[in-house]
């Protein structure tokens, strides 16, 4: 009687360590597997801190193609307007068209009432949206982004 | 395959690249069929000692019913094998362990009610035989629902329609005349159709998770967005609260109208719990269990049947013999198990009141102790992590999201049950995922252990080869409707 009830329980424990251990080996099979997945929540907030906080923005396409600002928490506005902190000569701009800002440490962009829309990484801009690092914000012809 | 050379069958380079060519990744499916075999022998093992500590005939039936579940899991590997060659090799050996051990609990129960009279003259009614149809029954819907779900993306296009569903089947029991859906121990969670009845709010659990993955996908954009922050938590915007709002409504209605504290619990935690994963924002977890906190503490005060669970929890000796009742049988019996059990077949099961459902985990608790019961959660936390593992290593975001869904549910429901059975939480009454006696439970958890082998053989398959992509223009070339400037 004694011997088999602890009998059973080394069994039943028996089965949780070889289920243990085919998850341990599975741990290092799959990690060669992995295929880089679309950053979604928890990746996409991890590779934003793994760097550091964005410190300029950067005009990759366009034809202020090159030029760069360097950020200072002060919020940044792009548009045709002459007060913009980016000026874009640009046909398909408007006026104010949108306005990167700054929240902790993430920076948020908005897009202002503009004709044409604002896009972040080919998604339109409907409500202020955070700018992960090196992601392409797109105004008109306009592409910027921001770099740490 | 042998290793061909990476672009001689026509593979484009491009799928060399992600995976290693010719080198598959492998199934595991021996290692499940091992773990299958060793779980049948386990629970054949659990039923001799059950008859043997009974002092009943041991015979050799013993032996064949052995042999007869072994055959019912083969046929599951083969199912798994053909429909899902890559699925985790860990989930299935889980159910079946769980299921098995659950199956000898609940004949060992027959066992010791077989002689107790109620009453009213009536005798215990053997639920074993039963329980084992319902297995046979879940383990072809299981099957079933591998071979007709090739893909579960194909959920998420049916994501309102389940949702409906699953609001209907939760509700329907709460509202309709007790003739048709009759209020059992105080809960009014169960639809009766003379013989036999179900309990919709189980699948409604699996139904509504698949409404919410599907619809936190579309609409992820919109619950990300920064609203105020206070004290370093980035609080949502008051109009995005809705979903929110509504999933509480929904919660707190079935606490009042079904008198059912588990299952509101529950599905108010599943809610809170996808949106965190969608949105990695503690600002829902906190909010949302402020708002729990807030319903309950309301509820507690305006509902008689909410305070006498409270009342039971915080001192059952203030009427053991009745109210009490329940949950200190519960603990005397996980008392007498102590440290390593009294063996199974060795305790007094027939004490515990609701021995085979609701407290079937102080029926394990008693006879396996705390070794025993701790392997048994252990096994459950296995099953979560196998399910939450692939849930991290799916490629498509509808599916991250009801992986997690589905293995929190599992992890949660038993959280909530032993949580009540140890006096940890009240005592809220749902059924131990696979364990307990009831059809609706175990169709309901077969199918959801179904959906999570799918998703890992999304997760672990070898990528397809891609389609060549077509190339698509430098974003800053895209198109640009031109509007005509305004003066």
């Amino acid at each position: 009687m004694q011997l088999t009830r602890a009998g059973f329980l080394v069994l039943l424990w028996l089965f949780v360590l070889a289920a243990l251990r085919v998850v341990r080996s599975d741990l290092y099979a799959a990690s060669g597997l992995r295929v880089p997945t679309p950053k979604f929540g928890r990746g996409a907030k991890k590779a934003a801190r793994g760097n550091k906080a964005a410190r300029q923005l950067v005009v990759t396409h366009g034809a202020l193609a090159g030029t760069r600002i360097s950020l200072d928490g002060r919020p940044i506005m792009i548009g045709r307007a002459d007060d913009s902190t980016l000026v874009l000569d640009d046909d398909f701009a408007s006026t104010r068209h949108a306005r990167l800002s700054m929240r902790g440490t993430d920076w948020y962009v908005e897009d202002l009432g503009s004709t044409n829309g604002t896009y972040l990484d080919r998604a339109k801009v409907t409500a202020p949206l955070r700018v992960p690092l090196g992601s392409p914000i797109r105004i008109g012809k306009t592409v910027i982004e921001l770099r740490s | 395959m042998g290793s061909p050379v990476p672009g001689a069958e026509g593979t484009p380079l491009a799928a060399a690249s992600s995976t290693s060519p010719g080198l598959r990744p492998p199934t595991r499916r021996s290692t499940e069929l091992f773990m299958l075999a060793f779980a049948a022998v386990l629970v054949t093992c659990a039923l001799i000692l059950v008859e043997a500590n009974q002092e009943r005939e041991l015979s050799m039936q013993i032996v064949w019913l052995g042999l007869a579940y072994l055959g019912l899991l083969t046929v599951v590997h083969l199912a798994v094998r053909k429909w899902a060659p890559y699925a985790d090799p860990v989930i299935m050996p889980c159910v079946a362990l769980l299921n098995g051990l659950g199956l000898v609990m609940i004949h060992r129960i027959d066992l010791a009610m077989a002689d107790v009279k109620y009453a009213d003259g009536s005798t215990w009614s053997i639920a074993a035989p039963k329980q084992v149809l319902w297995t046979a029954i879940a383990l072809v819907l299981f099957c079933t629902a591998l071979k007709v779900l090739s893909d579960h993306r194909t959920l998420a296009r049916y994501g309102y329609t389940f949702g409906l569903l699953g609001l209907f089947a939760l509700v329907l029991p709460g509202v309709l005349p007790s003739f048709i859906a009759p209020e059992i121990n105080g809960a009014k969670i169960w639809l009766s159709f003379g013989a036999f009845s179900i309990q919709p709010g189980e699948f409604a659990k699996i139904l509504l998770m698949v409404f919410f993955a599907a619809f936190l996908v579309s609409k992820r954009d919109l619950f990300t967005i920064a609203g105020r922050r206070v004290l370093g938590l980035d609080l949502p915007r008051a109009r995005d609260l809705g979903p929110l709002v509504a999933a509480w409504a929904v919660g707190v209605s079935i606490m009042v109208l079904q008198k059912d504290l588990g299952s509101s619990l529950l599905f108010f935690g599943i809610v809170l719990v996808l949106l965190y994963v969608a949105t990695e924002r503690a600002a829902w977890v906190v909010l949302g269990v402020v708002m729990f906190c807030v319903g309950a503490f309301a509820a507690w005060k305006l509902f008689g049947h909410v305070q006498i669970r409270v009342q039971n929890w915080l001192d059952p000796f203030a009427d053991p013999y009745d109210r009490g009742h329940q949950i200190l049988e519960s603990l005397f019996g996980l008392g007498t198990g102590g440290l390593f059990g009294a063996g199974l077949g060795g305790g007094r099961p027939d004490e515990i009141p609701e021995a085979n459902t609701d407290f079937i985990t102080a029926v394990i608790g008693e006879e396996l102790g705390f070794v025993g019961l701790s392997a048994v959660l252990l096994i459950y936390t296995v099953f979560a992590l196998r399910g939450l593992r692939s849930a991290l290593a799916v490629r498509d975001t509808f599916g991250k999201l009801l992986g997690g869904g589905l293995a929190f549910a599992v992890a949660f429901q038993i959280f909530i049950v032993v949580g009540g059975v140890t006096k940890l939480i009240p005592m809220t009454g749902i059924t131990a995922p696979f364990l307990s006696y009831g059809g609706s439970s175990l169709l309901a958890n077969y199918i959801l252990a179904a959906l999570l082998l799918r998703i890992s053989n999304a997760a672990r398959a070898p990528k397809t080869t891609p389609k060549p992509r077509p190339q698509q223009p430098a974003i800053a070339d895209q198109f640009t409707v031109m509007v005509e400037r305004p003066k």
